[in-house]
């Protein structure tokens, strides 16, 4: 601790017991309570809720004589029966982050210079809120918009919306799951959501398209998943690269990549033609089943083959196989679909296919959820809309529901349509590793009169913006409730384990103060977000005190499966499962999906494909001292004879070049036989160029990077981002 | 005598680090060293492929190089569970068990002396399980008294086909991996 | 194709065991040698030579007890826990070769200091003049020399074998593995002892005699080469691949060129030819001797740490 710090630390502790000595009924555990966690002695267990990606595990902190220790899962969780997956375990590496920003900063040259100066919590507001004013005044509040990736930014949603702004995205839809829900919902009338409602611990076969778990550490997923592989489930996985799952699959299908829709046309004409379907559960529950079958039953396997490249015969045995367990066979959405152009077609096909599989609704299949109804926070209302969010104009894009359009807040950012964009609040989300073309996030910021970033390090986001607010770690602070749907209804709190290390703030804070410098004061009537919490959690007859020593309170079981009595609702314009979608041939589109062709990478060039290392969350864990430890580069999967081919030793640097001549940074080649010979892999979120992240600079290359080229799905607005072709740039 | 010992099923095990990260935490293992860790292992040309998963650290062996070749003491044999320890008051950091250890397990610790994996000795003696184990989101890893026959772990063995890391050195390791 | 990755990273055990670097092998090295010279001039002072060499007493055991200081250095700057060090003596481990070994340093000073003091340096006796006196006492009792000597000799071949053993227990590495290393590195250290004996004589037939036995020693020691590698290239693949990496793999053009080639061979052609009165006596050989026996251990030690039951980096 600086000695800054420890004198304002010492001057904050002194007054919080003299305040506490006041309200003091029971004086000595509340002294004790609110005395410095660094200072306590011995050990203490303070449960909390993992941050490190969005599936919000219950986790137990460990402090040790005032000093984090160690996280574990919180048993009475059921998203980890007391078990984080890698990330979450190396948690307590975010608050010893050596790269971690420490106060708040205000740009001093051009911007994405990362040239800084140190200012006050209160000259970093004075500055925003005068140019929020400003904008106001001079465009309408709907011209800041709010790009929040997380349960942290939900304070700062409530600001932007008390400001009077609509817009108000995150890269969880247009580049990720967007797609698959749009399917899903086009076919079952509701959406996938995460967590996934999949009862991957009951499947009896599962099918993994993509879906890379074992690498993607969804924890819950992951750990149902090895349940699944102990009693013997069947598991096909589909994947142009031996996955991790693909190990330990009875069948590996080995696709030719962007072919998928072949594959799945194929499997459902096969299960049509055979009769192999979940009759009884189709003719209750489902509609234009006729039209469907006119339609998928003329796609054979030998078609199939000549796409995707798998073998007619593996194609029949697959759809057999994942019949034979219907209804407890599973054929799993994924998550980031954002590959070819016609995602939320192919996830469309995929949600077809469980519904032949009788699979929606059943054990073994998907499951309903169930969520804690926790009532709002009595607010005073918002101020009314005068205009409509700039994300899909003209509803360009008809099936964009639910979430924003992040590429289309960034696109108005840059066009100045429908209305300007001047302001961005980016919280939590590193848009330049998240959105794809890079060039076009800088040019839509470079259109701004305000760029705020809040961010715990200095993100490549953050080195673009105007002013950079250091937030706490979740370790350090307070979130919002978590209740997600899941299979049983819970609540988690986050809450401060330790404190920050230096002048880092909480977003509640930060949300607060801002709204009292713009006078909106009056939408953040709490004191605090204890007070906050707490009037919510008393509208539900529960109490804070209770959950800040358990960490989750569960709701009773209720059925999650039909045969159970859950009630089959389908919010679809039929009330059914659309076989054929009347909502898409009115819109001009498909009603039962139809392949496309996507074309091939030229001769010496192959497609880029990414993924997910278990060990990091996209570009945010790099610099955690514990997982950079694991792995502080990404590699890059080359085929063996592709290596061979072109003179690659394992283990040397090489560059990649892409279709556009962007050239990435050096990455190290992994020569192996796990990968088909037209594509190359390499993990998402390395490559980072912000100088100030001493300790992951420019390790590895980025995905983000080389995809400058991106298709845009035309229901939903979702960017595909698989569609980037790169050839080998020797000389390193 | 009880004789402590992994089983580890190699079938569920995803390669993930979990294990790895929760000993760094538990152990307070410095930066840059590891106490276990993950072997991937290959056969076979595209598609057709065979791949096994391990965890790995110290085998807690029956036959020891490494307490053989300590000339002062330092690693030995525990008490309880047959598990094999350093005692950091007696090693001098002569490196030889660090060079004895066919599997390469140890290492020097920062602070000078000879360390690996304890078999998380000081949570198992409270009757906890290793931090790996019982972080493990696969539910891969099982531990437990290879010498009581209706322990998980003797049961596993007596049901599953299994091997060792190099039984070929002879020194008899006791952490097991189902296949 | 056969892929291997590990996630393992520790210092100097990754990707290749690297744990011990010059030290080992400086201090393997000076033991090896000092061992030579206990058993040279042991047999010198069990035989009675002592008289008319110049070298056997007095010289050779101070040359010994500074080399052998110096290898204990080197060795104390290996430890990573080096406060500690007096932890070798608060025990004796019946199985560790290294603690064995501590002991018998304890065993080798007093053996070479008694023989020092058989005859001391006109310069230790300006500044003690009592040791002329102890001086005197020994020499009257030619039992005592002599056993002084059998001390030498015994304690000497127990130094010089432990140095091989030191390593040859340590069985994960299989180019270690051999019960012949002893063997080489004892009559590695008699040939560099023998070839310093050869270097540093005054007296004529004492180098001469030296050379000679260096001759011998050095075929010897061609020869326990040959044995070890065949059995090593009869063993294990491990054995067999910890062979190949000297005969022919990433060692081999050390391995010949400077251990075989000018570590031996050629100082032994050149020997050979001096004692046979074909060339003068140069100290070229003898150095190339020690130079040999130096680069022996370096190469032994690095290659031994490279070799591997199972390596796990390679791809
Ligand atoms: N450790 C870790 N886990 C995570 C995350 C993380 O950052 N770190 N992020 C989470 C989030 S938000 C998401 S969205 C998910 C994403 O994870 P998933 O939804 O599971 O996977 P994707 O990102 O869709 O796809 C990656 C996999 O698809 C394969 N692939 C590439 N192209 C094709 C193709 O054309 N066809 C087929 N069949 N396969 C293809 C790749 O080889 C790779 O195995 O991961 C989640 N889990
Ligand atoms: N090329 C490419 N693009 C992708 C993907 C891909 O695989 N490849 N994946 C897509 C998918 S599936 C998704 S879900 C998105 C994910 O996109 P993002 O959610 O943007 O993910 P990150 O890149 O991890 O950026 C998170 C940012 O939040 C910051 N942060 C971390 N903790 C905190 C905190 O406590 N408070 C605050 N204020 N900030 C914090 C981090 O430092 C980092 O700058 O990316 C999408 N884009
Ligand atoms: S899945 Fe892992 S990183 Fe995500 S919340 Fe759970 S423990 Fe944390
Ligand atoms: S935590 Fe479990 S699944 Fe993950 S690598 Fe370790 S043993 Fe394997
Ligand atoms: S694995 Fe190595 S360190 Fe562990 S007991 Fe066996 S030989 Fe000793
Ligand atoms: S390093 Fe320590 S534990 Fe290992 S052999 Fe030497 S003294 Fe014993
Ligand atoms: S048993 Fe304990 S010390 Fe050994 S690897 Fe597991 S966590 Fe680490
Ligand atoms: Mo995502």
């Amino acid at each position: 601790m600086n000695s800054l710090s420890r004198r304002k630390f010492l001057k904050i502790s002194g007054a919080t017991i003299a305040t506490a000595a006041v309200l003091a009924g029971s004086a000595k555990t509340f002294v004790k309570a609110s005395k410095k966690i660094s200072e306590r002695k011995g050990l203490e267990i303070i449960p909390t809720y993992c941050d490190l990606c969005f599936w919000k595990c219950g986790a137990l902190a460990y402090i040790e004589d005032g000093k984090l220790w160690k996280v574990e899962g919180n048993p009475a969780d059921p998203l980890s029966n007391g078990r984080l997956c890698p990330r979450g375990t190396g948690g307590v590496g975010a608050h010893y982050d050596p790269d971690r920003l420490k106060s708040p900063l205000i740009r001093k040259s051009l911007r994405g210079e990362e040239k800084w100066i140190d200012v006050t919590w209160d000259e970093a507001f004075d500055y925003i809120a005068e140019k929020m004013i400003k904008i106001k005044n001079e465009y309408g509040p709907e011209s800041v918009a709010l790009f929040s990736h997380g349960i942290g930014g939900s304070f700062l949603k409530h600001l932007i919306r008390a400001y009077g702004s609509p817009n108000e995205t995150a890269p969880s839809f247009a580049q990720c799951r967007g797609p698959r829900e749009v399917g899903f919902e086009l076919t079952f009338g509701d959406v996938v959501g995460s967590p996934e409602r999949t009862d991957i611990e009951n499947t009896r076969c599962l099918t993994l398209i993509g879906s890379h778990l074992g690498e993607n550490m969804h924890n819950t997923q992951v750990q149902e998943f090895s349940r699944a592989v102990e009693r013997g489930a069947s598991i096909i996985v589909v994947d142009p690269r031996f996955s991790v799952a693909a190990s330990k699959a009875k069948y590996y299908l080995p696709i030719k990549p962007g072919t998928d829709l072949a594959l799945l046309l194929a499997w459902m004409s096969i299960i049509v033609n055979e009769k192999l379907y979940d009759a009884e559960y189709i003719s209750k529950y489902g509609t234009g089943f006729d039209l469907f079958v006119a339609e998928v039953s003329k796609y054979t396997p030998e078609w199939a083959y000549v796409e995707t490249g798998i073998e007619p015969d593996l194609i029949r045995e697959t759809a057999r196989e994942m019949a034979r367990y219907k209804p407890a066979s599973l054929v799993h959405p994924g998550r980031h679909a954002t590959w070819y152009g016609d995602d939320a077609q192919r996830s469309r096909a995929i949600a077809l296919l469980n519904a032949l599989l009788g699979s929606w609704g059943r054990k073994g299949g998907f499951y309903q959820t169930h969520s804690f109804s926790i009532p709002k926070y009595p607010y005073p209302p918002y101020p009314e809309l005068k205009k409509e969010s700039v994300h899909n104009p003209n509803n360009k894009y008809p099936f964009a529901t639910g979430e924003q359009i992040s590429t289309g807040i960034r696109e108005a950012t840059i066009t100045g349509k429908p209305y300007p964009i001047k302001g961005w609040f980016v919280y939590g989300t590193n848009l330049m590793q998240a959105l794809p073309n890079q060039n076009e996030t800088v040019e839509a910021i470079q259109n701004l009169d305000l760029m705020v970033v809040v961010d715990v390090i200095p993100s490549e986001i953050a080195g673009w913006a105007d002013v950079v607010l250091p937030e706490s770690v979740y370790l350090e602070r307070y979130d919002d409730l978590n209740t997600s749907p899941f299979k049983e209804a819970f609540v988690g709190i986050r809450q401060p384990v330790i404190e920050e290390p230096n002048d880092q703030k909480p977003n509640w804070w930060m949300a607060k103060k801002i709204a009292e410098k713009i006078g909106l004061g009056n939408y953040f009537p709490w004191k605090d977000v204890e007070e906050y919490l707490d009037t919510r959690l008393q509208a539900a007859d529960l109490s804070l005190q209770e959950l800040k020593t358990k960490g989750i309170i569960k709701a009773p079981q209720q059925p999650i499966y039909f045969e159970d009595g859950a009630e089959p609702e389908f919010l679809t314009p039929s009330g059914k499962i659309e076989f054929y979608s009347s909502q898409l041939a009115e819109a001009g589109f498909d009603p039962v999906p139809r392949y496309t062709k996507h074309p091939d990478p030229p001769p010496g060039y192959f497609r880029l494909i990414y993924g997910r290392a278990p060990v990091h969350t996209f570009s945010k864990t790099q610099s955690n001292p514990l997982l950079k430890d694991m792995m502080d580069e990404n590699e890059l999967w080359v085929n063996t004879d592709i290596a061979e081919k072109y003179g690659l030793n394992h283990g040397v640097y090489i560059k990649l070049k892409n279709q556009d001549g962007v050239v990435s940074n050096k990455i190290k080649v992994r020569v192996t036989e796990r990968i088909r010979t037209d594509c190359v892999y390499m993990v998402h979120g390395f490559g980072q160029k912000s100088r100030q992240l001493r300790s992951t600079f420019n390790k590895g290359a980025s995905d983000s990077e080389l995809i400058t080229k991106y298709t845009i799905d035309p229901l939903m607005g979702g960017t595909a981002m698989n569609v980037n072709f790169v050839t080998f740039e020797m000389e390193a | 005598m009880a004789r402590f010992g992994m089983v580890i099923d190699t079938k569920k095990c995803v390669g993930c680090q979990d294990c790895v990260i929760a000993c760094k935490t538990e152990n307070k293992v410095p930066e840059g060293h590891d106490r276990d860790w993950i072997v991937t292992e290959s056969h076979g040309k595209f598609p057709d492929i065979l791949m096994e998963i391990r965890t790995e650290r110290c085998n807690h062996c029956s036959n020891t190089p490494c307490v053989s070749c300590c000339p002062t003491g330092a690693s030995h044999i525990h008490d309880v569970g047959g598990v094999v320890l350093v005692n950091h008051d007696l090693c001098i950091g002569c490196k030889a068990c660090v060079e004895s250890c066919p599997y390469d397990a140890r290492f020097i610790h920062p602070d000078g002396y000879a360390d690996k994996c304890t078999f998380c000795i000081h949570r198992v003696e409270k009757g906890l399980k290793p931090a790996c184990v019982e972080v493990c989101p696969t539910y891969c890893m099982h531990f437990g008294d290879l010498d009581d026959p209706n322990s998980e772990v003797s049961k596993l063995l007596q049901s599953r086909k299994y091997h060792v890391n190099l039984p070929e050195a002879g020194t008899q390791p006791n952490i097991f991996y189902l296949i | 194709m056969h892929e291997i990755f590990t996630t393992r990273n520790n210092p100097y055990v990754d990707p290749i065991m690297a744990m011990w670097e010059w030290q080992i092998p400086v201090y393997l090295f000076l033991g090896g040698m000092v061992a030579g010279m206990m058993i040279i001039a042991g047999y010198f002072l069990f035989s009675g030579r002592h008289k008319e060499s110049n070298c056997a007493c007095f010289s050779i055991p101070f040359t010994s007890l500074i080399l052998l200081s110096l290898g204990m250095f080197a060795l104390f700057l290996d430890l990573a826990h080096k406060p500690y060090v007096w932890r070798l003596y608060t025990t004796f481990q019946l199985k560790s070769p290294m603690s064995w070994g501590a002991w018998i340093l304890i065993l080798v000073y007093p053996a070479l200091i008694a023989n020092i003091l058989i005859r001391p340096s006109q310069w230790m006796i300006n500044r003690v003049p009592k040791l002329s006196e102890i001086a005197g006492k020994i020499q009257q009792h030619h039992i005592l020399i002599r056993n002084i000597g059998i001390l030498n000799m015994l304690f000497g071949l127990m130094l010089g074998a432990y140095t091989g053993v030191l390593l040859s227990t340590l069985g994960s590495r299989p180019l270690w593995n051999t019960s012949l290393l002893w063997v080489l590195f004892l009559v590695s250290g008699l040939s560099a002892a023998a070839a310093y004996v050869h270097l540093v004589a005054k007296n004529k037939a004492e180098s001469e005699l030296l050379a000679k036995a260096d001759n011998g020693f050095l075929v010897v020691e061609l020869f326990v080469f040959v044995m070890m590698f065949l059995g090593l290239l009869s063993s294990a693949k491990p054995h067999i691949e910890a062979a190949n990496l000297l005969l022919n793999g990433a060692y081999a053009p050390i391995f010949w060129v400077f251990v075989i080639g000018m570590g031996i061979v050629i100082p032994l052609i050149i020997q050979l030819l001096a004692v046979n009165h074909k060339v003068k006596h140069t100290p070229i050989a003898p150095i190339m001797v020690i130079v040999g026996g130096l680069i022996l251990r370096f190469v032994i030690v690095s290659a031994g740490q490279y070799s591997h039951w199972f390596n796990a980096h390679f791809h």
